[in-house]
């Protein structure tokens, strides 16, 4: 009595193209893009309390490897996604920039919680306020801690970016203009 | 039982140094005591090592400012346990901040050393004899000691915040 | 076999490795920083740096009124957040003198020990994680999860929950609360089982921690060492016994104790630790059936924020709640000590009122922060994996070192 029953996985669907029989044309842009954002390898930057709920958002109840995101890179060179979560003193901040620095072409950074977008309930003297200082940040994702879903909402939003990328972008003028004011190389 | 544990201690330390013990009376459930800056480790010790009390457990110190109380402005508190009969009493000494030096007592419990950086961090208080004295939880770089009540607690770099209406 | 060794040093010249481990290193879950001299891949000495999340607690508790200060304290050890609060609570209300009843020392004795679970799930798991195990940590977060469910529908929090308020709790307990702790208290036990099955008598896992990281009982006394850490070096120090807080002197717990002050016993306290926790809560559950329903405070207005309903329809509540919000009712001045036995241990807060909104002076005792400094020693002429599984097993975390 063996039913067979139907996947419940889907698979990434194909980018808009011309499909006939044997073949399929689009934009190298496009594939490169579904390809980056059903992959990304992000880099847990966790210093306090939203490292918790990242944990709880990489158990089992959340489950972030739906996503293709459970293969953690602690080593920025292999990263894709820089998930700054918690906390970030002065005295991290130079540890912060130089993890950013150390991050191959494309990166994304995800700000997870009060703190790592503004300093939070934290207004001190010894507490970077927001990340943004020193780093540039693609998606903010609010809350002390957030909740894992909006974790994932934000890893999904980062998701939408990495898709509609082209792949030309960071070599444009406007990006290298903004890491300047970042002072990257 | 706490107002024994006062008297006791007050007795001892009375008659071992006489005009050191400033003051002693009880704060809620704590015998509190006030001892002279220049005997504050020998009592320690004399209270680490007396059989009867012996307090062999260094619960926590902490710094302590107080600016307008000139002359005495800088303080520091220790909390001793006796763990076996659970006695605890707490021990304060006062001194100038322009001269805040204060003998250290990691040689007595090992678990200061930190907590002594730590005042130093945070007050500027200089514990003569610790074996590593410098900054803990704030950056090397830092030029001033943030916990006295002279220095803000804001970062002073947001423009965001608007305090015409409410103040912090 | 270093010995070895050194007998040939006037033959080869000997060259130490220097391994800065951290502050983003995987291996340690919080930013430490280990500066160790490593000798092949036994460590020879190392030095902590800390201070990368210090985020002026007491500072801020100087500038603000006693019950924003709560908010704070969910940020120290924030695995176990709801025994914070409560120690705070119960500090400023021993300050301010505030005989809370029974019903509700009971309730938050449910919600401390929900939380102490909590806390120890984390650092078990870890445990298990870091000896190669993921398994049992998918396996028993589940049930982390389930207490994360009843402290949102207690609060409405998950992680940082600001529970409770001075005085009482914010509200009751809510039906559907109870039935989550029901529940809770229901499938715990076999999951908690499932995961001692995985780990307790496993090879692999003996292999990792008996013997790794052992500290003695006088190290450890001397060092500071509260909670867990000291329990399993063979002393039998818990603040719930010693100065009974809550009323936890009327509950029946055994207080584990283990005799080498490894990891593997730091692990098994631990572990037994959640079982009494179990047992309490279900004795506390019994006791508060027998008090007067729906007692959630004591009777102070004048600390206590008075409910919206009455805020809007009664001249009197309107009056508290802006004393209270405005910060101008009376506080005696005075200092207080009150300890609590927080995840970690002796969570402990001094107070010095001078009778304004803000306390003059509060200073936290945070067993994290004294007990880590124990950490190079213990970790002297092991192996650097060995160093890994200490430091998850003392459970530091970043929060409540750093302050």
């Amino acid at each position: 009595m063996s039913t067979i029953q139907k996947s419940k996985i889907e698979i990434a669907k194909a980018p808009e193209g011309i499909e006939g029989p044997g073949f399929f044309a689009t934009q190298v842009d496009k594939v490169v893009g579904m390809a980056r954002a059903n992959s990304l390898w992000p880099l847990p930057f966790a210093t306090s309390c939203c490292g918790i709920e990242f944990m709880a958002t990489m158990a089992s109840t959340y489950d972030l490897s739906r996503f293709g995101s459970e293969r953690l890179s602690f080593s920025p060179r292999q990263a894709d996604l820089l998930m700054v979560m918690g906390t970030i003193s002065k005295k991290m901040a130079p540890v912060l920039r130089q993890v950013y620095e150390q991050m191959a072409e494309p990166k994304w950074v995800l700000s997870m919680g009060a703190c790592a977008s503004s300093g939070g309930v934290f207004d001190t003297y010894s507490v970077l306020q927001g990340i943004d200082r020193i780093i540039p940040v693609d998606v903010y994702i609010p809350g002390c801690p957030p909740r894992p879903e909006q974790v994932l909402d934000g890893i999904m939003q980062i998701q939408e970016l990495a898709k509609s990328e082209s792949i030309r972008r960071r070599d444009t003028e406007e990006y290298k203009n903004m890491l300047a004011k970042y002072n990257i190389e | 039982m706490s107002n024994t544990l006062l008297d006791t201690v007050n007795d001892k330390l009375k008659a071992k140094f006489g005009d050191g013990v400033l003051s002693a009376e009880m704060h809620y459930d704590f015998p509190v005591f006030t001892i002279r800056k220049d005997i504050i480790h020998d009592v320690i010790k004399f209270l680490k090592e007396d059989e009867e009390l012996a307090f062999g457990f260094l619960t926590t110190m902490c710094g302590l400012h107080y600016p307008d109380n000139k002359g005495h402005e800088l303080g520091v508190m220790y909390q001793l346990h006796n763990l076996p009969k659970n006695l605890r009493i707490r021990l304060k000494t006062f001194f100038s901040i322009s001269d805040p030096h204060i003998p250290t007592v990691t040689d007595l419990y090992p678990t200061a050393n930190w907590m002594e950086r730590q005042e130093y961090d945070f007050f500027g208080i200089i514990f003569k004899g610790h074996p590593n004295l410098k900054r803990i939880l704030n950056m090397d770089e830092m030029t001033y000691h943030p916990m006295r009540k002279e220095y803000p607690v804001e970062d002073g770099t947001r423009e965001d915040k608007d305090d015409k209406m409410f103040g912090r | 076999m270093s010995k070895e060794k050194n007998n040939n040093t006037d033959i080869i010249e000997k060259e130490y490795t220097t391994l800065n481990l951290g502050p983003t290193h995987p291996a340690t879950h919080g930013i430490f920083q280990n500066v160790l001299k490593m000798d092949g891949e036994i460590i020879l000495e190392g030095e902590s740096t800390v201070g990368y999340i210090h985020r002026a607690f007491e500072k801020i508790a100087e500038r603000r009124p006693y019950y924003q200060i709560t908010v704070l304290t969910d940020r120290l050890n924030y695995c176990s957040s709801p025994i914070n609060n409560m120690g705070w609570h119960m500090t400023v209300e021993k300050l301010l003198k505030i005989e809370v009843p029974k019903r509700v020392q009971y309730l938050r004795v449910i919600i401390m020990e929900l939380s102490r679970i909590a806390d120890h799930i984390i650092c078990n798991s870890v445990i298990g994680v870091d000896t190669g195990a993921m398994t049992g940590f998918l396996y028993i977060f589940q049930q982390r999860e389930s207490i994360y469910d009843i402290f949102e529908e207690l609060c409405g929090a998950r992680l940082t929950t600001n529970i409770g308020r001075i005085g009482g709790l914010e509200r009751d307990f809510s039906p559907k609360a109870w039935a989550l702790i029901d529940k809770f208290l229901k499938e715990f036990p076999d999951k908690l089982k499932e995961f001692e099955n995985l780990l307790m008598r496993n090879r692999i896992f003996m292999d990792r921690t008996v013997n790794c990281g052992p500290i003695s009982a006088e190290k450890a006394l001397g060092y500071g060492f509260t909670g867990p850490n000291l329990r399993a070096a063979g002393v039998d120090y818990d603040v719930r016994v010693m100065n009974p807080y809550s009323s936890y002197e009327e509950f029946e717990f055994t207080v584990p104790v283990g005799t080498q002050g490894d990891t593997y016993d730091r692990f098994m306290v631990r572990q037994e630790e959640m079982w009494q926790s179990v047992s309490i809560i279900k004795q506390a559950i019994e006791k508060v059936k027998k008090e007067p329903a729906g007692v959630y405070h004591a009777d102070v207005p004048e600390f206590f924020l008075p409910p919206k309903e009455e805020v809007y329809n009664n001249m009197e509540a309107l009056i508290y709640h802006f004393k209270i919000v405005m910060g101008e009712t009376d506080v005696p001045a005075g200092e207080v000590y009150h300890c609590v036995e927080g995840g970690n241990g002796e969570l402990g807060y001094y107070l010095i009122s001078d009778g304004g909104r803000a306390p003059y002076r509060m200073h936290i005792r945070r067993p994290c922060f004294i007990y880590y400094q124990a950490y190079t020693d213990m970790i002297k002429g092991t192996y650097l994996s060995d160093a890994i599984l200490t430091m998850s097993s003392m459970n530091v975390i970043a929060g409540e070192l750093d302050a």
